[in-house]
């Protein structure tokens, strides 16, 4: 904040000049603004996440925290330091390389080594978004790319730092013993067993701990609850276009369906909820146009589905969003909205 | 305002935004304004050619007496406000930011009525035709924004039939509130006005817009029109809801097309003031000499409504409201959204200027100088009423690419300032727009000359 009022400062001229009428300001219209800054969106949506976080750190313990906190430094740090050295104003206060830490630290496994998850937050910064030319210049998402380096040098880690053995004491609950049972630890891994039959128990039994106490997924996804909280808190202060986060788990939800999975399991297992209301939804690197975040979002249902699906990938949301991102310019460019008063019935909402 | 309501807001909102009302000046009554020294008679007030005097320096004039005209048919006389001597005809500062051509009148405080136009014993007899003349003579414009003339407006060509006449209610800028305070105190003559000029227009019939945060209007404006089947509509509350195309849209549910009038969907609009000015030329003899304004802002001692003389300077006004409090900062003619920021009070109140405000310097909204900054939330986009890409428009503009602009519909932009109001990297969207608006204009004017001189050097 602290060059902003300086500058605002030196703009001030004086007023009494030797006794004339007072100077007035000029200034264009509008003359006033609305109460919403880059650092107050960026506050809520780091509210919005804040129950999941404490949740997620409850269940996860003192490891989760470390890696959060970890992706966290690593992101803001990054940020201010590349800032430094292109010598243009560090924006690390407008809370946008925090969120990217620590949305990044919520789609981590709760065991993984502090270093990682460092590493991850640097690579978000660093390969994200500065090398784009920083906030809004990106095209994919910083917290994603991220994730996708480390989840590309670390794979053995990234699949196995999850909490199966049950840690907590939300864990001991027959589901849990039931998976314990099971050799891997990949939950989608499991949930992929569960959808070919080849694990014979009930998949509805899955649905209660992913609502609330999901051992067998990343932080952020420990409770699809606190999942649709943050939605409501991000909806209520208009925040997000309802659009996306409908869009991309409808299309996951009744695809899966139609492909014979119970389409509640596939709305809660895996990161698709907690992808489609806080990834997907990033400003940055969704389209502009009501239609637009249609096709976007629509999209990256559509890609999680082929990839929970037809490959061997554990988890699908990641790579759809970063994939339907790199859409996300063609579409702006095509999907423009009909002006007002133009006869030409394109897209409009 | 509900949670729900809230809710919904936040959901579906889509063209338009909420600035924060501010509008306590609506319980005030209209008071007459102050009775100025000297007025200075602007004579441009209004879109299309400007009048030339028909008075000289030292001629004795009286209130209503006609003192500039033009043989042009897009133009509107203007007339005295204040008897007196003329006493200048020069440049003088006007509200559009340059020094204009005005007639300065010295007033002998009576206001001695000038004779030449009378009231009409029966105004809805007339033809419509006759109604036009009259109105021109009167120099009435349309008070709610630009001022064009209304007779021109009135004037229905005999290839198109308008079907409604819908009389303008919805004051959405902040802090104004001369419309709503003349709608409650003056329903009956607003009404009266707007039968003469639907008769002028040959509309099949009135609907009233008002936004629905008004009921005591909706219900004094109902009671009053009732009796001339006058429907009286309750509209969303938002901002640009009164801005002719919203409107239409809002209460025809047509939209004017591109580069289109609303006389083209059957519509046609008209400011609460328009019609009381007509009102007032028919039935008292009065032509337009004054009309209400809001005096607000945190930098002035007095809130107030007033019927200001068309001519007094704003710095008068602001003293007979008891001057300003604390470190100016901006006087603003017209309202915060779309009003121009004054550099002197030596400006006079014009027949468009619907608001005074004063803020005060430490409290006023200064423009960051600094990088176009686009976080590409969308909130530019999905609140431009005319549905346009504000961002997109802006940032070429912004690094002056005219070859990228031509894509854009940037005249299609009603400048209603939207797109900046709600940005939140506080880009200058909509200033932004307007320079690329210029360019492109220029940028045509040159091609045209190259085309006609042929030499390839413009
Ligand atoms: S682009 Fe023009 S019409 Fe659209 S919001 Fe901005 S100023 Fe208003
Ligand atoms: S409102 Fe501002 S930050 Fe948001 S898309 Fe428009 S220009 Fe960009």
């Amino acid at each position: 904040m602290e060059p902003a009022e300086g500058r605002a400062r030196e703009k001030k001229v004086p007023r009494e000049v030797s006794g004339q009428a007072p100077l007035l300001h000029m200034g264009v219209s509008p003359h006033i603004r609305a109460a919403d800054t880059t650092t107050r969106i960026m506050g809520w949506v780091i509210i919005a996440v804040l129950p999941l976080t404490v949740y997620g750190v409850y269940i996860g313990g003192f490891k989760a925290f470390l890696v959060i906190a970890m992706s966290v430094i690593g992101a803001v740090a990054t940020e201010a330091i590349i800032q430094r050295i292109r010598h243009i104003p560090v924006t690390i206060s407008d809370l946008s390389a925090l969120l990217t830490g620590l949305l990044l630290g919520l789609t981590l496994p709760p065991r993984l080594p502090w270093w990682i998850a460092l590493m991850g937050g640097v690579a978000a910064i660093a390969l994200g978004k500065q090398v784009f030319g920083g906030l809004g210049h990106n095209i994919f998402n910083p917290a994603l790319v991220g994730r996708a380096v480390i989840f590309v040098s670390y794979p053995a880690y990234m699949t196995t730092s999850y909490l199966v053995r049950g840690q907590a004491f939300v864990v001991n609950t027959p589901t849990i013993r039931a998976l314990n049972s099971v050799t891997t630890a990949t939950p989608l891994f499991v949930a992929g067993q569960v959808r070919d039959h080849q694990l014979a128990v009930n998949t509805a039994r899955y649905i209660g701990p992913y609502l609330w106490g999901n051992p067998w997924g990343c932080i952020g996804e420990v409770s699809a609850i606190l999942i649709l909280l943050g939605l409501g808190i991000l909806l209520y202060q208009g925040l997000v276009d309802w659009r996306i986060p409908v869009c991309m788990a409808g299309t996951v939800v009744l695809l899966s369906w139609a492909l014979g999975m119970n389409p509640i399991l596939a709305a809660v297992s895996g990161g698709l909820l907690f992808g489609a209301c806080f990834m997907a939804t990033d400003y940055v690197t969704n389209p502009m146009t009501a239609w637009g975040k249609v096709v976007f979002s629509v999209g990256c249902g559509l890609v999680t589905v082929v990839l929970r699906f037809y490959s061997n990938l554990p988890e699908g949301v990641m790579f759809a969003i970063l994939l339907m991102n790199g859409f996300t310019p063609m579409i702006d460019r095509y999907m423009k909205p009909r002006p007002f008063g133009h006869k030409s019935v394109v897209s409009q909402a | 305002m509900g949670w729900a309501q809230r809710m919904k807001r936040a959901l579906f909102t889509r063209g338009g935004v909420h600035p924060e009302p501010r509008k306590v000046s609506s319980i005030m009554k209209i008071f007459p304004g102050p009775n100025p020294e000297q007025v200075i008679i602007p004579l441009s007030q209004h879109i299309g050619a400007p009048c030339e005097p028909v008075v000289e320096i030292g001629d004795e004039v009286l209130v209503g007496q006609k003192i500039g005209d033009s043989a042009e048919y897009v133009s509107a006389p203007v007339h005295s406000s204040v008897s007196g001597e003329v006493t200048g005809i020069k440049k003088y500062p006007h509200p559009g930011g340059h020094d204009m051509l005005a007639i300065q009148i010295t007033s002998d405080h009576l206001d001695r009525p000038s004779p030449d136009l009378q009231p009409v014993a029966e105004p809805l007899e007339l033809a419509p035709g006759e109604i036009r003349v009259r109105v021109r003579e009167g120099g009435i414009v349309g008070m709610g924004g630009a001022g064009f003339p209304t007779h021109v407006k009135l004037d229905t060509p005999a290839d198109k039939s308008i079907e409604v006449m819908i009389v303008n209610g919805a004051e959405c800028e902040p802090y104004l509130t001369g419309d709503y305070r003349v709608m409650l105190e003056n329903s009956e003559q607003v009404l009266m006005g707007a039968k003469i000029a639907q008769r002028a227009l040959g509309a099949d019939r009135i609907v009233v817009g008002v936004e629905h945060v008004f009921p005591d209007v909706i219900r004094v404006m109902r009671e009053a029109g009732g009796p001339f089947g006058i429907e009286v509509v309750s509209l969303p509350c938002r901002y640009p809801q009164g801005a002719e195309k919203s409107l239409i849209k809002s209460i025809a549910g047509r939209e004017v097309p591109t580069g289109g009038l609303p006389r083209d969907v059957g519509a046609s609009v008209s400011n609460v003031q328009t019609c009381y000015a007509v009102y007032d030329l028919f039935y008292n003899g009065r032509p337009l000499t004054d009309r209400v304004l809001t005096v607000a802002g945190d930098g002035i001692a007095g809130t107030a409504n007033l019927r200001v003389k068309i001519g007094t300077t704003v710095s008068d006004v602001i003293d007979y409201c008891g001057g300003m409090v604390g470190e100016p900062g901006k006087v603003i003619l017209g309202g915060p959204m779309m009003g121009v920021a004054q550099y002197t009070t030596g400006v006079p109140v014009i027949k468009t200027t619907s608001g005074i405000i004063v803020l005060r310097a430490d409290t006023m909204l200064v423009e960051e100088p600094g990088h176009f900054t686009c976080i590409r939330c969308g909130r530019c986009v999905k609140r431009c009423p005319m549905n346009l890409m504000p961002y997109q428009m802006a940032s070429y503009a912004d690094i002056g690419d005219w070859d990228a602009l031509e894509r854009f519909d940037l005249e299609e932009c009603m400048e209603c300032g939207c797109c900046a109001y709600i940005c939140p990297t506080k880009n200058p969207l909509v200033q932004l727009i307007k320079v690329g608006k210029d360019g492109l204009a220029r940028r045509r004017r040159k091609m045209d000359s190259l085309v006609g001189t042929g030499d390839g050097r413009g």
